[in-house]
């Protein structure tokens, strides 16, 4: 096994006091291309600035080489950076940019004095020194001949090959890039990760790169670590994650995916969209799963032959393949194939056992910490919803005062009683007027699941999400208030000894 | 309805009149009054001027207005450098710092600013009187030129602090970041990043200071007994009865401004240059 050049052991970072990074643990390979890839505001950058040293872990410690640096000032770390937005230094130029963490280096020279001792000094690099690596760093980039311009007078591709030589220059252990190619266009981008991925290749040395762009991590990446919500959620290689990704966001955010609620039937059967599959994964009988299908991995045949019949909904172009779009009964189900099909179409559905993925859902059901208010509602979640409170205690009741009479006629205040608070995936429904609801919030996550969408909405004050299904399309950022049925919040004690 | 247009042109009429009237031809009078002498007719009491160089060999002959330049660029040089000092580490600290309510600190250095500048002047002086009366601080009553200084300082800090602050605000805080990446420590990274990219901001505090404290004489009259004279004083004294031999003092000091604006403005291309060649 390759040596760990770096390792993170439950690291955890706050901002004020919001949890960015909830606890991760990984390292990285020497010599490898690893990819942090998620949505903004998953952590990705946060945690490749704590390797480099501008923000400092809360907890959890940061091992370089099996050394601790978690505390060490950037200076310090044998790491150098690819800022996203390049900052090269303005008042220098190409030549001077690059030179400048040369100019910052010392070195350990040896020296054998008349008498023939041998003694070290620290010095800095001669100025032929420096020179020399500037056009070796030059030359990998291909910008030779650009010592003497001005930053301000390169195009945005040309800063970006001098920021990677102001980086590389300097021979580090670990490069960090923080989506370095997020300001370029598409043809430059292209040109740019086939560029990286050279210089890779020729430096030999370990690549940590930051990226939102599922396709980039995926062309580029020896390995990837996907994370969402300050959470790794899968790390692997760019194939396994796309073909066995661990949960519905892995396989929502990298590639295309249908993805259904399923139920298994037997052993490797797996029933959703109303029919039942054979499958390679296994999972207990009757487990609830979510069921992954990619595109590519279904194929049209005739109606009679397919397992699933269709027409199709809409046919759109994409260059390589077409994206067809069949309804199946209530559920929208999408195909990549490289032939057409017109719409309106009747057609049939095939997928292999391989094509077809199970996983564990992330979410089942919602559950909050709760607080019982004097008005007999449930305090959770920023607001404040009518509950029953009887279900607390079997077979009791409320008296014209609002006490809760148990069976055994004892009187209790449930005033203050902390109760755990659980509410089921279809039984919130949302709405746009903010007052309609107990709560409110903004949407953060949408997912298509075939014939309805899975949401999270966020509340602002304590960030708790509620998990939930509905027919109907919003935007994700959309603020919308969370109702709840009275009689689908399900209250139970949390400490069996509630005063009396 | 014909909605009148005006082109870039008309718009700038008003300007072109402005600057004509309050600009080029009083620089002219000044020119004009700077190199000729006037003889009054007795009779009819109109002045009768002709050319000639003797205000300016008067003036480059008399060592005390010699002298009087000197020292007025001593005083504004001395003053700049203070200013800078002072200035420099508060609007870092200030432009650098994470407050939420760091424009309130900010506001109270340049709150002065609002005040009456005659009061706060002589307020500074009732202070210093004041001060005065203790044993151990007696010399202060003669300290002329120190508290000519002191009161310079007072009064023109903000605006050294404004152009520096608002300057360092605009560095972008992602190269402090990228020096520290390259291995740079705090001092590499101030002398390196932070000053170079700073300099705009010293150039427009310099200039703002540099030349009121030439002239500015008020200060100096009030806190220095009239015992310091800067070059200010001398104009608005020759004003009083000799215009030609006031008009060639300000003319000799809007070429002493021009030069030394001349020379920084050619020090900051300078420093460019350095910058590169490090």
């Amino acid at each position: 096994m390759a040596e760990k050049i770096i390792e993170l052991k439950n690291v955890t970072k706050y901002f004020d006091d919001n949890l960015v990074i909830d606890n991760i643990s990984f390292y990285v390979k020497k010599g490898e291309f690893i990819t942090f890839l998620g949505p903004s505001g998953c952590g990705k950058t946060t945690t490749l600035r704590m390797i480099a040293g501008f923000d400092l872990p809360t907890s959890g410690q940061i091992l370089l080489n099996g050394k601790d640096v978690s505390q060490l000032p950037p200076n310090k770390r044998p790491v150098n950076t690819v800022f996203q937005r390049y900052a090269l230094f303005p008042h220098l130029n190409v030549f001077e940019n690059i030179a400048f963490g040369l100019r910052c280096k010392k070195v350990e020279n040896t020296y054998e004095n008349s008498k023939g001792e041998r003694y070290t000094k620290r010095e800095r690099l001669s100025k032929k020194e420096i020179s020399e690596k500037v056009k070796k760093a030059l030359e990998i980039v291909d910008l030779e001949g650009f010592e003497k311009r001005s930053i301000s007078t390169l195009s945005g591709g040309q800063q970006q090959r001098v920021a990677i030589a102001r980086a590389i220059v300097n021979e580090p252990e670990i490069l960090l890039l923080d989506e370095p190619l997020g300001a370029l266009d598409l043809k430059m981008r292209k040109e740019m990760q086939i560029e990286l991925k050279e210089i890779h290749r020729r430096l030999g040395i370990t690549f940590i790169y930051v990226t939102h762009d599922q396709e980039e991590a995926l062309t580029m990446s020896d390995t990837i670590v996907v994370m969402a919500d300050g959470v790794v959620q899968q790390i692997g290689t760019p194939k396994g994650i796309y073909d066995e990704p661990a949960n519905t966001f892995v396989a929502d955010f990298i590639g295309e995916s249908n993805i259904f609620n399923g139920k298994v039937v037997g052993e490797k059967q797996v029933k959703f969209c109303g029919k039942t599959f054979a499958c390679l994964d296994e999972f207990g009988l009757n487990e609830i799963v979510d069921v992954v299908v990619r595109p590519e991995d279904l194929k049209m045949c005739a109606p009679e032959e397919g397992m699933l019949k269709g027409e199709v909904l809409s046919v759109v172009f994409k260059g390589i393949h077409y994206e067809i779009t069949v309804q199946v009964g209530k559920y929208e189900i999408v195909v990549q194939s490289t032939e057409s099909r017109e719409i309106g179409e009747k057609i049939g559905l095939c997928v292999s056992p391989d094509g077809i993925h199970l996983m564990k859902p992330r979410y089942t059901s919602n559950v909050f910490d709760g607080v019982i208010t004097k008005r007999n509602t449930v305090e959770f979640a920023d607001g404040e919803f009518d509950c029953d409170v009887t279900q607390l205690y079997p077979g009791s009741r409320l008296d014209e005062e609002d006490y809760l009479i148990t069976a055994a006629g004892e009187k209790i205040d449930l005033t203050g009683v902390e109760v755990r608070v659980e509410v089921g995936l279809s039984d919130i429904s949302i709405s746009d007027d903010a007052e309609a609801g107990g709560t409110t919030g903004h949407i953060i996550s949408i997912i298509y699941k075939g014939d309805h969408y899975r949401l999270i909405v966020r509340t602002e004050e304590e960030e708790e999400d509620f998990v939930l299904s509905t027919d109907d399309l919003w935007n994700e950022n959309d603020f919308v208030s969370v109702i709840i049925p009275k009689d689908k919040i399900k209250l139970t004690l949390k400490n069996q000894e509630a005063k009396k | 309805m014909k909605i009148p247009r005006f082109s870039r042109k008309t718009l700038g009429i008003p300007y072109a009149v402005f600057l004509l009237f309050f600009v080029i031809i009083p620089m002219l009078v000044i020119l004009f009054y700077a190199f000729t002498t006037g003889v009054k007719d007795p009779v009819t009491g109109a002045e009768s001027f002709s050319f000639s160089f003797s205000n300016f060999l008067r003036f480059f002959s008399d060592p005390t207005k010699l002298s009087t330049i000197v020292y007025s660029l001593v005083i504004a040089l001395v003053t700049t450098v203070l200013c800078l000092l002072i200035a420099y580490p508060v609007a870092y600290i200030l432009a650098r710092s994470k407050l939420k309510k760091k424009f309130v600190i900010l506001m109270l250095f340049v709150l002065p600013m609002w005040i009456n500048f005659v009061l706060r002047v002589n307020a500074l002086r009732e202070i210093f009187n004041l001060l005065s009366l203790a044993p151990a601080l007696e010399g202060l009553t003669s300290a002329n030129y120190f508290k000519t200084i002191f009161g310079m300082v007072y009064d023109f800090l903000p605006f050294m602090i404004l152009p520096l602050y608002t300057t360092i605000m605009k560095i972008d805080q992602s190269l402090y970041e990228a020096s520290a990446d390259l291995g740079g420590g705090a001092f590499t990274t101030f002398t390196r990043v932070t000053l170079p990219l700073s300099m705009p901001g010293i150039m427009s505090g310099v200039t703002m200071v540099f030349l009121p404290s030439m002239t500015n004489y008020v200060v100096s009259d009030m806190l220095g007994n009239a015992k310091v004279t800067i070059i200010g004083k001398f104009i608005y004294e020759y004003f009083g009865n000799d215009w030609h031999m006031g008009s060639m003092v300000a003319l000799v000091l809007l070429i002493v401004v021009f030069l030394s604006s001349w020379l920084s403005g050619g020090f900051t291309a300078d420093e460019n240059v350095r910058g590169t060649n490090l």
